[in-house]
């Protein structure tokens, strides 16, 4: 057996028995369907007041009133949520001295590093994919266009590898948990920030440059239902970044 | 089978070893010994490609730690000073994941599961969560890592610490049973250990390599004098003045109690006869006499406590003395 489904089995069954994989989850999950009832009662609110003025059954668009707003907020749940995912990866090996066995067994670091997000990767997309219930119980009752909404999917997918991928990399620089997860939201919200410092640049190529970096711009895009490659482009290559950096940090633990 | 050139590991302001040079030979079981701190760790991290050398090479098996450490951690088996373990798994379910972790092939790995648990004693612990499990056990359970994928060599980082008696017995008993089939280098600063189970001991001071021989030539090296220990049942209140009286004898000391004194004299003067004479000449009573032969303790002091370590001997200068 490859050493990479190995790691990726041990990680997801010290997640099972571990009580912050829970916590994490159910407060994910409660967020996501916090969000997305207060956007439907509200949704419903303004068709019943629209209903009242025009005196017509008015067709609203679900879309932007209820799904973009829960992925946008489903963003900012992110950026804490998943440091604390990824906080005991590298960290919690190196405090239980286990990095040594790790280390000096026959697998490349490369699989490591990949083995330990892919594991992490895998628990995210299991929370998202919970929360596909939304969508599919809304659509009994009403129409909605489905594109931006595998679109959104699809953002929530990308973003969050990216932001697994950050807090692989902080894991791997101390060995303390606590600190790994700090690293990794600060490092997020630089990223997220370069945006704001972009925008405040506005339309120079290094304002645009800087927009680029940040994630705003390509979320947006996505969740408003617009599938660009170099959106995609972007999320994939500063997710293999942020692994790579990863990769070079823990080869240079034999210095 | 372990070839190690001139390895120099330095960290940023200290210099944990320095110019280290040994073989170790297929079959054999090499100590390590050394103070706490003496670079022993370091050592044993390097073969284990686990950190690099500054300078220097070491090969393993044949390949070199540094161009093909994956070669080289396949055939190692390697204890560290703090056993690998991940509290929240099962013995069994830990063995597994280190199991395939070395690529041992699956079919191979629930007998080879088998076999070590055998080996350590581990039976009756194989389905507890390894959180659970006292010092001993999990020492065992770093052991059984250590086995499990049967490598040709064994790098055993104080594999008795935190034992018990008679674990620590049954664990040298084993390591001795591995000795032939098994190249194993083993640290420790337990000298007594080293005396068991050792062909040969590496003396390792202050990251420099002290001394190489077998614990007995060793002490048979560095001992400069021939002591001796003599119990009378009544002593004359003038017999150590009496005694540095002798021919060879160097100096005279009183020992534990009155009725004892230890008697150091020139290498080669074997006075055991003379004192016997002397002493049933007086009627004082002989008790015991006996000849104190050098413990590896006193050789690992004496060879530790001097600020500047005797030059590193090599084995062609081993013959010559």
């Amino acid at each position: 057996m490859s050493p990479v489904p190995t790691i990726i089995a041990k990680e997801l069954r010290c997640f099972f028995v571990s009580p912050i994989f829970y916590i994490i989850g159910a407060v994910f999950l409660f967020i996501a369907g916090f969000l997305a009832h207060l956007m439907v009662v509200n949704a419903g609110q303004q068709a019943l007041r629209l209903m009242q003025v025009q005196n017509v059954s008015a067709q609203l668009n679900l879309n932007d009133l209820v799904f973009r707003q829960v992925f946008l907020g489903l963003e900012m749940v992110l950026m804490f949520i998943l440091p604390m995912l990824t906080m005991r990866l590298f960290a919690e090996e190196r405090k239980l001295r286990t990095l040594e066995l790790l280390l000096t067994s026959p697998i490349g670091i490369n699989e490591l590093v990949s083995a330990k997000f892919m594991s992490v990767l895998l628990i995210y997309l299991g929370l998202l994919g919970l929360t596909g219930i939304t969508p599919l119980v809304l659509s009994l009752y009403t129409s909605f266009d489905w594109n931006p909404i595998l679109t959104g999917y699809l953002a929530l997918a990308l973003q969050g590898g990216l932001f697994l991928a950050v807090g692989v990399l902080a894991s791997t620089m101390t060995e303390n948990q606590i600190v790994a997860a700090f690293l990794g939201f600060g490092l997020i919200f630089v990223i997220w920030l370069l945006g704001g410092l972009g925008d405040l640049l506005g339309n120079t190529p290094v304002g645009h440059f800087l927009s680029y970096l940040s994630f705003t711009e390509h979320f947006d895009r996505l969740v408003r239902g617009l599938l660009d490659t170099k959106d995609v482009v972007y999320y994939v290559t500063g997710t293999v970044l942020m692994l790579f950096i990863a990769h070079r940090i823990v080869d240079s633990h034999r210095w | 089978m372990i070839n190690v050139e001139n390895i120099t590991k330095r960290y940023r302001t200290l210099t944990a070893i320095e110019k280290v040079t040994f073989t170790v030979k297929k079959g054999e079981i090499l100590g390590f010994l050394g103070p706490n701190g003496a670079g022993k760790t370091t050592t044993m991290r390097i073969l284990t490609c686990f950190t690099s050398p500054n300078e220097g090479t070491v090969q393993v098996a044949g390949f070199d730690c540094f161009e093909q450490a994956l070669e080289v951690k396949k055939r190692i088996g390697y204890l560290p000073e703090t056993p690998p373990l991940y509290h929240e798994l099962t013995v069994m379910e830990y063995l597994l994941f280190v199991g395939r972790l070395k690529g041992l092939p699956s079919w191979r790995i629930p007998s080879r599961m088998d076999s070590v648990i055998e080996q350590v004693g581990l039976g009756e612990v194989r389905r507890r969560i390894i959180g659970h499990l006292s010092r001993g056990f999990r020492q065992r359970v770093g052991l059984a890592q250590a086995l499990l994928h049967d490598p040709p060599v064994l790098i055993l980082d104080e594999p008795t610490v935190g034992l018990d008696p008679k674990q620590i017995i049954e664990i040298r008993e084993l390591i001795q049973s591995l000795v032939g089939s098994h190249t194993i280098l083993l640290s420790t600063h337990i000298l007594t250990e080293a005396t068991a189970i050792c062909q040969r001991v590496t003396i390792i001071h202050k990251g420099r390599i002290v001394a190489v021989d077998s614990p007995e030539r060793l002490s048979a090296r560095l001992r400069q004098s021939e002591k001796m220990s003599l119990t009378v049942k009544a002593p004359p209140p003038d017999w150590i003045e009496r005694l540095r009286a002798f021919p060879g004898v160097m100096s005279v000391f009183q020992g534990p109690s009155i009725e004892t004194c230890l008697i150091e004299c020139k290498l080669g003067h074997d006075i055991r006869e003379d004192l016997a004479r002397f002493v049933v000449n007086q009627g004082i009573g002989l008790l015991e006499l006996k000849t104190v032969s050098m413990s590896l303790e006193d050789v690992f002091l004496h060879l530790t406590q001097h600020d500047e370590p005797p030059p590193p001997t090599d084995p062609l200068t081993q013959e010559i003395l």
